[in-house]
């Protein structure tokens, strides 16, 4: 703040208070007391039949304003708040957020510093470890993947085996860090309705008993030309591209025949958000051994 | 005091009451209208599914603003005009100045009220709290408020009376100060007829518009409804204003220190230290000049709390004093950091602004209604008695109920946030206090419908008093209903 505007806000504030101060003093009348003669003198003026008492200040309500003019003045030495002058006490709200992150990692060090040792596989049984990792997961992830881990309709399933991009605990402790962006490319420009349709069609028929013969047949050398390179010939999907593994019945954006035709078409676009500045070393250790736990739960 | 004998010997003059009667009636009108969006909201945060009425015009997001401009803006913006005008003109002696400029006050306020409810829902919004109205209904706004501000004036100027009358000191204050906050947080650049953004960015945005948000509170709806209490409490009241030395002190304390208040909704933000500590002892210090006004209100009544058991409107302005002292009590409170730290963005907020919006703001409206009525139409009283008793009931339970669960609400969820377990993570997700919320939202629920049943009983009773304006036998009625209340 340069000097100027320190003295700008220092002169108005000082001003202000004075003048409200000098108001309460001259409008003071002491030498009636409220407690004497209270239905005394009128001011003489009537306003459509209002009149007007000339009582004093409540003495009760002029100390209360007095208290109250004394509390902002010993607060404006001792905290900042007169422009530039930092107030006696060195208070500012940084330093009290620094001090008290401070202490908590001082309070927490020691119960996470021990969980951060130990690997993943592990702590992933340890019931401690894993009440922590459920806190830190209903604060941090539940608003997408669920309270339960269990997913919705764009954002995966964590309970399951199926994983887009590795279910190992370096996999997801990756995913975690650095978060994840998924681009399934938009193909209505290429691809027109009929080998839409035909593409579908072969790619329901990976789960689907029932798909469409004829369709299937004639998708299939369309799949092999845009689509197999990423989801692979069999369908069985690319980890290290998060392409979906299309055999499984498992399904981000919905398996019913209308739903694949319109992420063909229009193409997906998914992002998991970086947590590492968010979210502390050792407390993502705990999430990931968290998750981790969660889909192994299934045996 | 001789002067005084010479005005009242005087014939009265012609006062404008056309447009007080215009104002009155919008009044009553916006009034419902705004509380029972407000009671949709409400059911809304109850209820998820009532959103899809017909989305997206009926979105919860889409119907706050709504909600918040009806009842600040139509409701308590047209109690305001009808009461100003009416005491300017029989506190100056003189009737309204301004010709054309009166008509066009109320009919572009209606202007803009219907603009605001047309655009809001359709999603246009500059996005401030209580400022959302795109550039050119501000523009509206403008206009209106400049000639709100030489028609009274104007009247000032034109007055019989050798003093202004404190009513009228607040009603100028609150209109002048009004005019500026419009004018310097509206500024904004267009780009195109629907859209523009702000002058001003990062946290001094948000400083402009919480000096704006805050006086919005402080000068509309305190400043402004002080003059309705002045006006009103002695006059129904029948008693001379307790004191001329407090209505000076508090007056000009509390329209010096209310500027500075804004800060303290921005506290621990990225705002400097220094704005948020000047914005919490500034709060703290308009406790005494907030009283002030609750002391001078209540202390006029001294002498006469006899009328209180057969005067119901007088029974509104007793009350709406005591929950403006309360809310004026509680602000400066939840000001301090301390306590912010827990109210911040909890139901206490909510709570905290009803309390004054509905127990001070919305009753002292229905008060003066009630007085200013049968007097505009040539009426000795309103068409039911037993009708303004059961409003004052329906009005005050409504408003315990509400500011009551508000409380509980506010100071649960503060503290579920602030839970932590003694491994340093948070003890409840968020969803949880939502949860935890949902008999509280009830009961709020429940609160909002009293009150806005009550304004249906007053619209009810407003047209009946209204309606059999030109009645032959208004004393018949008067009479039988005398004897009504004589068996109640």
């Amino acid at each position: 703040m340069s000097t100027f505007w320190s003295l700008w806000i220092i002169g108005l504030t000082v001003i202000s208070l004075l003048l409200i101060t000098w108001v309460l003093f001259a409008n003071r009348k002491v030498a009636v007391r409220d407690d004497e003669d209270p239905e005394n003198r009128t001011t003489g003026h009537v306003y459509d039949g209002i009149e007007e008492y000339d009582n004093p200040l409540p003495r009760w309500w002029f100390k209360l304003f007095v208290g109250t003019l004394i509390f902002t003045v010993l607060y404006l030495i001792l905290f900042p708040g007169l422009g530039a002058f930092q107030g006696v006490l060195g208070w500012s709200s940084v330093g009290r957020l620094e001090s008290e992150q401070k202490k908590a990692q001082q309070n927490y060090e020691a119960v996470f510093g021990s969980y951060a040792k130990m690997p993943i596989e592990e702590l992933a049984d340890d019931a401690a470890a894993r009440k922590m990792g459920m806190r830190l997961f209903a604060n941090n992830c539940a608003v997408c993947h669920g309270s339960d881990g269990g997913g919705l309709f764009g954002y995966p399933n964590l309970t399951d085996k199926d994983w887009l991009y590795g279910g190992t605990p370096e996999a997801i402790r990756t995913s975690i860090t650095n978060g994840r962006a998924g681009a399934m490319p938009a193909w209505g420009s290429i691809l027109d309705d009929e080998n839409l349709a035909a593409v579908s069609e072969y790619v329901l028929s990976f789960s689907d008993q029932n798909a469409n013969k004829a369709l299937v047949e004639s998708g299939q050398p369309v799949y092999m030309q845009y689509c197999a390179a990423c989801h692979g010939a069999d369908g069985s999907g690319n980890m290290a591209l998060g392409a979906p593994n299309l055999t499984d019945s498992i399904w981000l954006y919905g398996g019913e025949r209308k739903e694949i035709t319109y992420s063909i078409r229009a193409g997906r676009a998914n992002v998991m958000p970086a947590q590492k500045d968010k979210i502390r070393k050792e407390k993502i250790h705990l999430l990931t051994a968290y998750v981790y736990g969660l889909s192994m739960d299934e045996e | 005091m001789s002067n005084t004998r010479s005005y009242e010997s005087e014939v009265t003059p012609q006062y404008n009451y056309l447009v007080v009667k215009q104002f009155v009636i919008a009044t009553i009108l916006w009034g419902v209208v705004g509380m029972a969006v407000g009671v949709l909201l409400a059911a809304q945060l109850i209820w998820p599914v009532l959103n899809d009425i017909w989305q997206p015009y009926t979105h919860f997001g889409r119907l706050r603003p709504l909600h918040t401009n009806a009842v600040i803006f139509a409701f308590g913006g047209c109690a305001l005009f009808a009461s100003s005008y009416f005491v300017v003109q029989r506190t100056c002696r003189a009737p309204l100045f301004g010709g054309f400029l009166i008509p066009f006050t109320f009919w572009g306020w209606q202007t803009v009220i219907l603009a605001a409810a047309i655009t809001l829902p359709l999603g246009y919004t500059s996005a401030k709290e209580y400022a959302e109205l795109e550039w050119p209904i501000d523009i509206l706004i403008t206009l209106v408020w400049v000639s709100y501000a030489l028609v009274f004036f104007g009247t000032i100027v034109k007055r019989k009376t050798s003093h202004i009358y404190v009513a009228n000191w607040f009603f100028g204050a609150f209109i002048v100060t009004v005019a500026v906050l419009h004018v310097v947080n509206s500024a904004a650049v267009p780009v195109h007829l629907f859209k523009s953004y702000s002058f001003y960015s990062g946290a001094a945005d948000a400083m402009v518009q919480w000096w704006y948000g805050h006086n919005a509170v402080g000068f509309f709806l305190t400043a402004g409804f002080l003059g309705i209490m002045y006006y009103f409490v002695p006059k129904q009241a029948g008693r001379p204003v307790y004191s001329y030395q407090l209505s000076i002190v508090h007056f000009w304390a509390l329209i010096s220190i209310y500027i500075w208040a804004g800060p303290h909704h921005l506290h621990y933000s990225a705002l400097p230290d220094w704005a948020q500590s000047l914005g919490m002892v500034m709060s703290l210090l308009l406790l005494a000049p907030s009283w002030g006004g609750m002391i001078n209100g209540i202390m006029t009544l001294s002498g006469a709390w006899d009328k209180l058991r057969t005067d119901p409107t007088l029974r509104f302005l007793v009350v709406s004093l005591s929950f403006y002292g309360m809310s004026t009590f509680e602000g400066p409170m939840m000001s301090i950091k301390t306590v912010n730290a827990l109210s911040h963005d909890t139901d206490w907020t909510i709570g905290h602004v009803h309390s004054g919006a509905l127990g001070w703001v919305a009753m002292i409206s229905i008060g003066a209604s009630y007085h200013l009525i049968p007097v505009l139409y040539g009426k000795t009283k309103m068409w039911s008695e037993q009708l303004i008793y059961t409003h004052f009931w329906l009005a005050t339970i409504g408003t315990v109920l509400y500011i009551a669960s508000m409380w509980v609400n506010g100071i649960l969820q503060g503290l579920m946030w602030r839970a932590f377990n003694a491994d340093g993570t948070l003890t409840y997700s968020f969803v949880e206090s939502v949860e935890a919320s949902y008999p509280g939202h009830f009961v709020r629920f429940l609160g909002g419908a009293f009150f806005l049943t009550g304004m249906l009983v007053m619209a009810y009773n407003a047209y009946r008093t209204i309606s059999e304006a030109g009645d032959e036998k208004p004393q018949a009625k008067a009479l039988q209903q005398d004897g009504d209340l004589a068996e109640a």
